[in-house]
């Protein structure tokens, strides 16, 4: 459920920064590991979009692969799950990269 | 409405094909005759997730009014499928935001933190599922403490004030944040709720979250712990299905433990799954019901709560970091 206010915060924040002028697409960077399902964000969108700035926007969410590093030995690696174990066996394991949850970019229609 | 995500779909239950590699909530896939896989979040006037970026034509019986989502993976997929989606610059502006998603709640959560820093309290976030016992373990750390340590309580439910009475009735202060359809609490609520609960300098704050074991991780609501319940009666895998909760977490609380001889649930796999997802948790047992065990418990809301009271802070020449 929390897809839900997450899609009403980018709306909010991209609807913000767009100061008036409508907004054509719209780039997300979604970590693998964030705990966010990307479906349901892309679902909500068109629905929370509907009467802003935003309203018929695309959507574009680029999904980044959860990477890890090992405590014990120092090891970084793919990391597709919170519950992956570094090569080693370790599983005291620092996340480096996928709880990525960004709006890079959005794209503006021409100024009236 | 949906019980997995709250977006408003009718359908009562996901069913996921466990031979499936990525089940998809709401999606029905469609495999057309040039092999694109679509993946419709509906079948109706709603975003339209694709999971591979192709050129195609929208002669499916659908119809999408509008709006697109496109999912990218950057890793490799094998089978020699390359992922690029081409965006064709159009006459439009595209303007670089940078922003991250939870930035809002981020902030309202430090301002909390502040807020609580200034006054020496600890403020502790109570997660749990539902009826794991999180309303009776504070019912009686409230009634065993209330004479030792100053103790009030923000309370999250969906709706009702029951538990809210319920913690009155056991002695703390207490206000009750309704979150309507929300299923965890947000940064802004506790700011509220604190407002009109005044909590005293150095007391303890109790922030009992909505019984939800998925959304409330990812909300940092300016707490110094999330405290996990986990009661017997559920798995002892209930930490491994539940990773980013328990991961959060830094102490688990085993609730329950007078029903042991009752249930099938081992406490030394519970303690191995949650040591699992995180190395670095503390895991106890207790009963709220009996008082079993509840010592551990308050002698760590004691440890953690002299870390933070000023005036501790004030007599040690060089605090513990």
């Amino acid at each position: 459920m929390h897809e839900l206010g997450i899609t009403q915060n980018i709306v909010a924040i991209v609807g913000d920064a767009a100061k008036g002028r409508r907004v054509r697409r719209v780039t997300l960077e979604v970590g693998a590991l964030s705990g966010v399902m990307a479906d349901a964000i892309a679902f909500c969108f068109d629905v929370v979009a509907q009467g802003t700035a935003l309203d018929g926007a695309e959507l574009d969410i680029r999904i980044i692969e959860g990477r890890a590093r090992c405590h014990a030995c120092g090891t970084e690696f793919v990391s597709p799950t919170l519950l992956t174990r570094c090569g080693c066996a370790s599983r005291d394991v620092e996340i480096v990269q996928g709880e990525e949850l960004n709006i890079k970019t959005m794209e503006l229609e021409e100024a009236a | 409405m949906c019980g997995t995500c709250g977006c408003g779909s009718d359908e009562k239950a996901t069913v996921i094909d466990l031979k499936n590699e990525a089940p998809s909530h709401h999606s029905h896939e469609h495999v057309h005759a040039d092999g694109t896989r679509h993946s419709h979040p509906h079948d109706h006037d709603h975003a339209h997730s694709h999971d591979h970026s192709h050129d195609h034509g929208h002669d499916h019986g659908h119809s999408h009014s509008h709006g697109h989502a496109h999912l990218h993976h950057n890793h490799d997929h094998g089978a020699g499928r390359h992922h690029t989606h081409e965006h064709i610059e159009a006459d439009g502006d595209t303007v670089s935001l940078e922003a991250r998603i939870l930035a809002k709640n981020d902030a309202e959560a430090a301002s909390n933190r502040a807020w609580f820093a200034e006054r020496g309290i600890l403020a502790l976030n109570l997660v749990s599922s539902p009826g794991a016992g999180k309303t009776t373990l504070l019912e009686r750390t409230i009634r065993d403490l209330k004479d030792k340590v100053p103790l009030s309580v923000i309370e999250g439910d969906q709706a009702t004030t029951n538990d809210g009475m319920r913690i009155r009735a056991a002695g703390a202060p207490a206000v009750q944040v309704n979150t309507g359809v929300g299923c965890h609490l947000e940064a802004d609520m506790v700011a509220r709720g604190v407002q009109q609960l005044d909590p005293g300098q150095n007391s303890v704050v109790m922030i009992e979250n909505v019984g939800n074991l998925v959304c409330p991780a990812m909300f940092d609501l300016g707490e110094h712990a999330k405290v996990a319940i986990l009661s017997v009666t559920e798995g002892d895998d209930k930490p491994l299905k539940y990773p980013h909760m328990f991961r959060a977490a830094d102490l688990v609380l085993i609730n329950k433990i007078d029903l042991l001889p009752h249930v099938e649930f081992s406490v030394a796999e519970a303690v191995r799954h949650t040591l699992e997802v995180n190395p670095r948790a503390n895991a106890m047992t207790l009963s709220a019901r009996t008082g079993e065990g509840m010592d551990d418990w308050y002698a760590w809301i004691n440890t953690r709560r002299l870390a933070n009271n000023r005036d501790t802070i004030a007599n040690v020449s060089a605090p513990a970091p």
